[in-house]
């Protein structure tokens, strides 16, 4: 996969590289601030509220 | 043969690296967020307090309410309380159950928090030892607590909310803090809860910032 991918960048090695870690960076980029923040609520394990019923929540004192 | 075997290889790798980096996004990532929320809302909450006293006194959902320190945590331990506890809020910092009482009223002051992620406002709950204060800063006054139980509860036990906790239902006569967070640490099983009451109120220019 990687190696097919290597092979379809242009350029000489120093141009291929520099693509290759702007591609990388764009993935990780997109991954961090798009992918991961979607995910987050979906997969969260860590629930501080007792009973997900905030919305009745106990009378005021 | 050998072309299917590398690639599905490099999947798994590719696989591998991105699992690390959300590891990475949920242990520190989202703590930056709240950090950068805490900033802001603490900043909105000083310029309040400083502002002439507005008449109404309720705080919009999503806004900071006060601020939290304990100081068996350290002295820089402190975290803007925000108002709510949705999910949204709840990133942002500890968050006020909306109706439960307002610090120092009588009945229960109820703020719920993160264990783990979020810069984790509450990991340390656990430590937290019986007569231990939680101080809560709110425009003129700073309002100490004195923790009198901690008890690990069902996730449905919406009962410690309660204006006598355990009690739902029963007029209080108290005023309660009540802290709930995640048990046992990156996990959803249980709910810690730690308890407290009113001991002394202070006026916050003379407590201290």
């Amino acid at each position: 996969m990687y190696a097919w991918i290597w092979r379809r960048l242009p350029g000489t090695w120093q141009v291929k590289t520099a693509v290759a870690a702007v591609l990388l960076i764009v993935a990780g980029l997109l991954l961090w601030y798009v992918v991961f923040p979607w995910l987050d609520p979906r997969l969260q394990f860590d629930h501080g509220v007792v009973d997900g019923t905030p919305s009745t929540p106990a009378r005021p004192g | 043969m050998r072309v299917v075997i590398r690639s599905l290889g490099e999947l798994c790798i590719t696989a591998g690296a991105i699992v690390v980096l959300f590891v990475l996004y949920e242990l520190w990532g989202t703590g930056q967020y709240t950090r950068a929320q805490q900033d802001r809302l603490g900043d909105e909450l000083m310029r309040d307090w400083r502002a002439p006293k507005v008449t109404t006194e309720k705080v919009s959902l999503g806004k900071g309410l006060a601020m939290i320190r304990i100081p068996r945590f350290g002295a820089k331990y402190h975290f803007v309380v925000i108002e709510g506890v949705d999910r949204a809020d709840l990133r942002k910092g500890p968050g006020h159950y909306p109706g439960s009482a307002l610090p120092g009223e009588v009945g229960n002051f109820v703020v719920s928090g993160h264990r783990t992620t979020y810069s984790a406002p509450f990991n340390r709950l656990g430590e937290l030892r019986l007569g231990d204060r939680i101080l809560i800063d709110t425009r003129d006054e700073q309002y100490v607590y004195k923790i009198t139980d901690r008890r690990i509860v069902r996730p449905s036990a919406v009962e410690v909310t309660a204006p006598v906790p355990f009690h739902p239902g029963r007029r209080p006569r108290e005023r309660m803090i009540t802290l709930t967070t995640c048990h046992p640490k990156y996990s959803a099983a249980q709910r810690m809860i730690i308890f407290g009451e009113l001991t002394e109120r202070l006026p916050r220019a003379a407590a201290g910032k």
